[in-house]
């Protein structure tokens, strides 16, 4: 078989022969049973807790966790904005980048604050040593561990009892930090020193090439940051080209590590829930609806990037490496689409290749794996948006069959269903909506003034439906708190970097919110007992029914956009 | 949110200089014990240092090629053209490429032309072409260095590195390791 495909399907099975055992393990870090790293983070925890103030062991209700999550993110924004602001005269600044205009510096604090690392700027040349590390390196720790410690909360919501209390945010937002994160950044980051990812804080370095040319080499403090990027789907890069740049990620080996870790933690999180419950029928439901998604999106976009680009294939040249612009030789272009359908389902937004460059299917693909954004999905965010898809099956099912929809023993009734059907709605509104409000700038080519230098059609980087695209796969990006990008869109101007930044910052916090009022409003109800009545979660039945509501709520509406973008490029070129 | 303000900050604090300034400099510390002191790998030929993983631009047709690039192989940035598959202007790059290719290697026939060698990476700084970029070279070399065809299939063969453990991933070639073997063979 070819080496390539065998190189994605190692992926994969190494990706779930671990994810089964860390499920285990997180599960046994937020019922705070004995683990093995006990003895090195408890001593930590507690100092941490006693100088910050923090009772660790205080019970909170739903709205007292949000309260929390939501204030120290809160303290988060400002303390990046500052630093980004501040940049050119904080220490750590070899190179003497500049300090970031306050619009790009609101986009990019927003993006790495959301767990969304979209980046206007290219690492070389917009942030100091400094802000990779007291900056975008803190908030993808930091980030993450907001998002699994809410998905903890609904966690704890969905047991069978009737209670208020739902564990303490602190809580599980540092010890997802400390006890998940952190050893698997630590040992990522070792892996990469070893396989040539520089950790130095020298600047860049100028060299003579054999041929004569001049050229400088940026370097900087890259393992650390690229282990926690992609341990955290955060996915906001050292250098411009992300995880494509051989430093970054320099080989097929660096290369598998890197990729196994954009999906390891969410799926890991869904085998947690069915340790956490003890439902582990549950979790392979959950998983196999998911898998299924997933492959449906692998398997076509692997094939259209090993074909290779029909317009460069009627030139009559060798395309039997696939097609190559915006690729790297080392990965080739099975791990290149490999890489690019998982950073999509889940939020990571690294890219080890230029999706601007895919195919135009592949393009389809990895925006409708950020539409429907809950296919493993982000650490704990992704589990959170499923839940919500959850609700809707539980609700859909229970008219059908005319009984009260129920789910873990609560009856699911008109609030939680209106939340629920608000925050899946949302999603594709903040993207149709971006996307058609640049798109009508595109069109007439207007004069934007002070949101853009020059006019509208200026932003794009390819004509026609591809440039229609770009803009697409932009608001799709924010929304998905994905960050990856159509890189051509010049999106570093006040319309790209405010607009994308209010998308950012609604999709972010409102589907942690709906989740997390949801599962506390239910974990408030009455338990009624299990009877042969009950919805089974459990099923195949079940799951087919999950994927339908996914497939009709969140694919279809946007089969539209995609037919005006990469279906129309598609077809046109024959 | 009130009573949540002050924790947050002193946590937020607490945290900085924990995530940001213990972890980076325990793994700046396991980068300086290692050989090359936590910088990129480098090769040293005749007192001038290059960067093994960093692709340089080689144009001159004494050299084996090395890809088209988007930001011309300086490594002060990196980045890809950001060319979507059907754009005009781009098909017309790549068909410049290709007839370019064809004047400099008049004995290769255009089926025989790997396409990484008329596309440009996502990098910009990508090392390596595939073994056939570089056998594809070869005739062209052999003219203009009078060298044999035979020698340069061995260095190129014998700068094949293969997928890792020899089951996941691609063959590929370095450019820099193999030009200068190829400046040592002379």
């Amino acid at each position: 078989m070819n080496t390539e495909i065998i190189g994605v399907v190692g992926m994969f099975i190494v990706t779930l022969l671990l994810a089964i055992p860390l499920g285990k393990y997180i599960t046994n870090i937020y019922l705070r049973k004995k683990s093995i790293l006990d003895f090195l983070f408890n001593p930590i925890e507690k100092f941490m807790f006693r100088i910050s103030g923090i009772d660790p062991n205080k019970e909170m209700n739903w709205k007292q966790n949000l309260t929390a999550l939501l204030t120290i993110n809160f303290v988060w924004f400002f303390v990046c904005m500052f630093i980004l602001m501040n940049q050119g005269w904080l220490p750590l600044n070899p190179d003497g980048n500049p300090s970031m205009p306050p619009d790009l510096a609101f986009n990019t604090a927003i993006s790495f604050l959301v767990n969304c690392n979209l980046q206007h700027y290219s690492g070389e040349s917009g942030l100091t040593y400094f802000s990779q590390i007291a900056g975008v390196m803190f908030l993808q720790f930091v980030t993450a561990g907001t998002g699994m410690a809410a998905c903890a909360v609904v966690f704890n919501a969905m047991k069978e009892r009737q209670t208020e209390s739902l564990g303490n945010f602190y809580n599980y937002f540092l010890r997802s930090c400390t006890r998940i994160l952190l050893p698997i950044s630590v040992i990522t980051a070792v892996i990469l020193i070893f396989s040539g990812t520089p950790m130095t804080f020298e600047g860049k370095d100028t060299i003579i090439s054999m041929q004569g040319d001049t050229v400088q080499v940026s370097r900087g403090p890259v393992a650390a940051m690229v282990a926690i990027k992609q341990t955290g789907t955060n996915g906001g890069g050292f250098f411009g080209a992300n995880s494509a740049h051989p430093l970054e990620n320099p080989t097929y080996l660096s290369n598998m590590v890197e990729n196994i870790l954009i999906i390891l933690i969410p799926i890991a999180m869904v085998f947690a829930l069915g340790y956490y419950l003890n439902k582990r029928k549950l979790s392979w439901m959950i998983f196999g609806v998911m898998t299924i998604g997933f492959l449906l999106l692998l398997v076509p976009t692997i094939i259209q990037e090993m074909k290779g680009n029909s317009a460069i294939t009627v030139m009559g040249i060798d395309q039997h490496l696939g097609s190559m612009e915006g690729k790297e030789i080392r990965f080739g272009s099975a791990a290149s689409a490999y890489w690019g359908i998982t950073t999509t389902v889940t939020s990571n937004g690294s890219v080890n290749a230029m999706h601007d460059s895919f195919t135009p299917l592949s393009g389809a693909f990895t925006m409708l794996g950020m539409m429907v954004n809950s296919l493993y999905g982000g650490v704990g965010v992704g589990f959170l948006n499923f839940y919500i898809f959850i609700i809707l099956a539980v609700f859909i099912s229970g008219l059908m069959v005319g009984r009260t929809p129920e789910l873990f023993g609560k009856k699911v009734e008109a609030r939680e269903v209106k939340i629920a059907a608000i925050i899946a709605i949302l999603h594709p509104l903040l993207i149709l909506a971006g996307t058609a409000l640049a798109s009508h700038y595109a069109a007439n080519d207007t004069q934007m003034g002070w949101w853009f230098n020059g006019n509208a059609k200026g932003w794009l980087n390819n004509p026609s439906y591809h440039g229609f695209s770009e803009m697409l796969y932009e608001f799709t990006s924010s929304a998905a708190n994905n960050g990856s990008g159509f890189e051509g869109l010049g999106d570093n101007n006040p319309f790209w970097n405010i607009s994308t930044g209010v998308v950012l910052l609604l999709s972010r916090y409102l589907p942690i919110i709906g989740p997390v009022t949801i599962a506390g409003l239910l974990a408030n109800k009455k338990y009624i007992p299990e009877s042969a009545g009950t919805l089974k979660t459990d099923t195949v039945t079940f799951g087919i029914m999950t994927f339908a509501v996914i497939i009709i709520i969140a694919a279809l509406s946007f089969f539209p956009a995609l037919a005006l973008g990469p279906l129309a490029e598609y077809f046109s070129m024959g | 949110m009130k009573t949540n303000l002050l924790p947050a900050l002193k946590l937020t604090l607490v945290s900085l200089l924990f995530f940001s300034g213990l972890y980076t400099i325990v793994i700046w510390g396991i980068a300086c014990l290692t050989p090359n002191g936590g910088n990129a790998q480098v090769i040293t030929v005749n007192n001038k240092k290059y960067y093994s993983n960093i692709g340089q631009s080689f144009t001159d047709d004494k050299y084996f090629n090395s890809r088209p690039s988007a930001v011309g192989y300086n490594a002060a940035g990196s980045g890809g053209s950001n060319k979507g598959p059907s754009n005009p202007e781009y098909l017309v790059q790549v068909k410049a490429r290709i007839d370019t290719f064809l004047v400099h290697n008049p004995d290769v026939k255009k089926a025989e032309i790997p396409s990484e060698l008329v596309t440009s990476s996502g990098s910009g700084l990508d090392p390596h072409i595939s073994p056939e970029a570089a056998f594809v070279q070869i005739k062209r070399i052999a003219m203009v260095r009078n060298m044999s065809e035979d020698k340069l299939i061995t260095l190129v063969t014998k700068n094949i590195e293969k997928p890792l453990l020899g089951l996941f991933g691609t063959n590929t070639v370095n450019v820099l390791k193999l030009n200068i073997d190829l400046e040592n063979a002379k």
